[in-house]
């Protein structure tokens, strides 16, 4: 009987999820699709997004998203070789591992907060595609440690010392054994990574503002994909092309989604 | 110190943190010669192998006293280049450690570790090296499929070709055929007796019989120290000591 009933209730929380996401998925893309043509993706936005696509947030939205991995990856994944290869579990790694631990728990309006004071202002970046960029890398890399640590967790030991004792240093070891091997682990973290960068919009709109023009440089203030749908929605300026940006959005986000971990299968398979 | 005497071991004493692994050891190997280390679990055969090359050096809290010669030169002082040492005395571990490469890039690891190193011999290093491990005729039409996909046999002599493509002088081998079949085993002491006729091999059997089948001489290793060492038909027909002979005789182990 408590069998049964246990049985019902895990089902019931299951089911409950897939359907809250099934839900969402529905609304987007039922009111979207019909928004997606191809124009759609080709024009930028005219009278503040009433009419003509969305480009130039595409647009906005890939740059803001390359400048945040590009400065959050290297940066993480050196934190994660530090804390695995280089120190023993003690009172340094403690307190770095405290420290992105902290980072992981602050809210993204403060890192926006943080980013329009330091870059925007301070730095004089100006709203741009490099503070935005900046921030959102800071917002990355506890994930990225995270995860590349795991993925150096799963090395074997005897890796390490088969490149040691064939005369291997420390660096050759980290180069070519160990990142190698963790390369999978640490591609699903920046893919997560991604998936936040695209998502993001409170932090954004402080430090990359909500500029429709198509970025011409670092130094260009932009509007991305996620702050061109709050902003269509919040402002009331037009459901009909909130919900068409929202789907593209979605189905931006599967499409990464999916040639990732379609290049870390193959990568996975050619090496077994 | 003899003069032809490949390693030299003087008074070593090797500790990790408060075990001591290693009890005074003094222990002259010759060249061209299969030494074997042999002796119940916990005896610091595997401790003392990884002290010759120093791969212990990766291991936390640990400490020494005496030390090691190598053709007469100390391992342990300070200015010695540990990645010439290591390339010179290669190791071989109990379970087959292939990398998640191809056979290739496997036996070509070491060779590419250092940077003048011309594309244009690797190949012919590796295929020396494969050909020295008796294992070029099986592998040679899939020099490029991942190394993973060998039997285990076949990965440890893998793992044998890519110690020997540095071509070091000595060769440590901590039971090498400790996951292996009957056929495999055999495969791999074959190799080795080709392999001492241009090397010094030290090898920690996983048996006493395969100690008697392929080593020249034996030492009988018990909680850290060396009991006795001698030829081989001596250690294992008539020993010295009680406790080799009550050893080989399988009353203890």
């Amino acid at each position: 009987m408590t069998q049964s009933i246990a049985k019902f209730i895990i089902w019931m929380a299951a089911l409950s999820t897939i359907a809250v996401m099934v839900l969402i998925l529905f609304q987007i893309l039922k009111e979207g699709l019909p928004v997606l043509h191809l124009r759609f993706f080709l024009d930028s936005p005219k009278d503040m997004g009433r009419e003509g696509g969305i480009l130039s947030t595409i647009v906005g939205t890939m740059a803001l998203t390359a400048v945040a991995i590009l400065f959050g990856a290297p940066l993480g994944v050196g934190t994660a070789i530090l804390l695995k290869e280089y120190t023993r579990e003690g009172r340094t790694s403690f307190i770095i591992r405290f420290g992105t631990d902290c980072l992981a728990g602050i809210p993204s309006i403060i890192f926006g907060l943080f980013g329009f004071v330091f870059f925007v202002i301070y730095l004089n970046f100006g709203w741009s595609i490099l503070s935005g960029g900046l921030t959102l890398a800071a917002m990355i890399l506890p994930t990225v440690i995270s995860t590349t640590e795991e993925a150096i967790k799963t090395i074997p030991h005897s890796y390490r010392e088969v490149s040691y004792s064939l005369g291997g240093t420390k660096w050759q070891t980290v180069t070519r054994v160990v990142l190698p091997n963790a390369l999978p682990g640490i591609l699903t973290g920046i893919l997560l990574s991604i998936g936040r960068s695209i998502g993001e919009t409170a932090a954004i709109i402080l430090t990359a503002g909500s500029s429709l023009v198509m970025p011409t440089s670092l130094f260009s203030p932009i509007r991305t994909m996620s702050v061109h749908f709050y902003i269509l929605a919040r402002e009331g300026i037009s459901m009909k092309m909130a919900y068409g940006a929202g789907a593209a959005l979605v189905l931006f986000v599967l499409l990464i989604n999916m040639i990732a971990q379609w290049l870390i299968n193959r990568y996975i398979r050619h090496r077994t | 110190m003899s003069q032809e005497s490949k390693i030299v071991i003087r008074d070593f004493n090797f500790r990790y943190d408060s075990v001591q692994a290693l009890r005074n050891i003094n222990l002259d190997i010759q060249p061209r010669q299969i030494f074997s280390i042999f002796g119940p679990a916990r005896s610091g055969k595997t401790t003392l192998l990884k002290s010759l090359n120093r791969l212990t050096d990766l291991v936390f809290g640990t400490s020494h006293t005496g030390t090691i010669f190598l053709d007469g030169m100390d391992i342990y002082d300070p200015k010695v280049n540990l990645t010439q040492l290591r390339r010179r005395i290669g190791m071989v571990f109990d379970l087959p450690t292939p990398l998640p490469i191809s056979i290739f890039d496997n036996v070509a690891f070491g060779p590419k570790l250092i940077k003048f190193n011309q594309k244009k011999n690797l190949f012919e290093i590796v295929e020396k090296a494969l050909k020295s491990a008796v294992l070029w005729e099986e592998v040679k039409d899939r020099l490029h499929t991942s190394a993973l996909r060998l039997s285990g046999g076949q990965q440890q002599r893998l793992c044998i070709a890519r110690v020997l493509a540095l071509e070091p002088d000595v060769l440590l081998l901590d039971e090498p055929c400790s996951g292996l079949d009957p056929i495999s085993t055999a495969s791999i002491e074959e190799t080795l007796r080709q392999l001492k006729k241009d090397y010094t091999v030290i090898l920690v059997p996983h048996n006493i019989q395969q100690a008697s089948r392929v080593a020249d001489r034996a030492g009988f290793f018990l909680n850290g120290e060396l009991i006795e060492e001698g030829p081989v038909y001596q250690i294992f027909a008539k020993p010295r000591e009680k406790r080799t002979e009550d050893y080989v005789t399988g009353r203890f182990g």
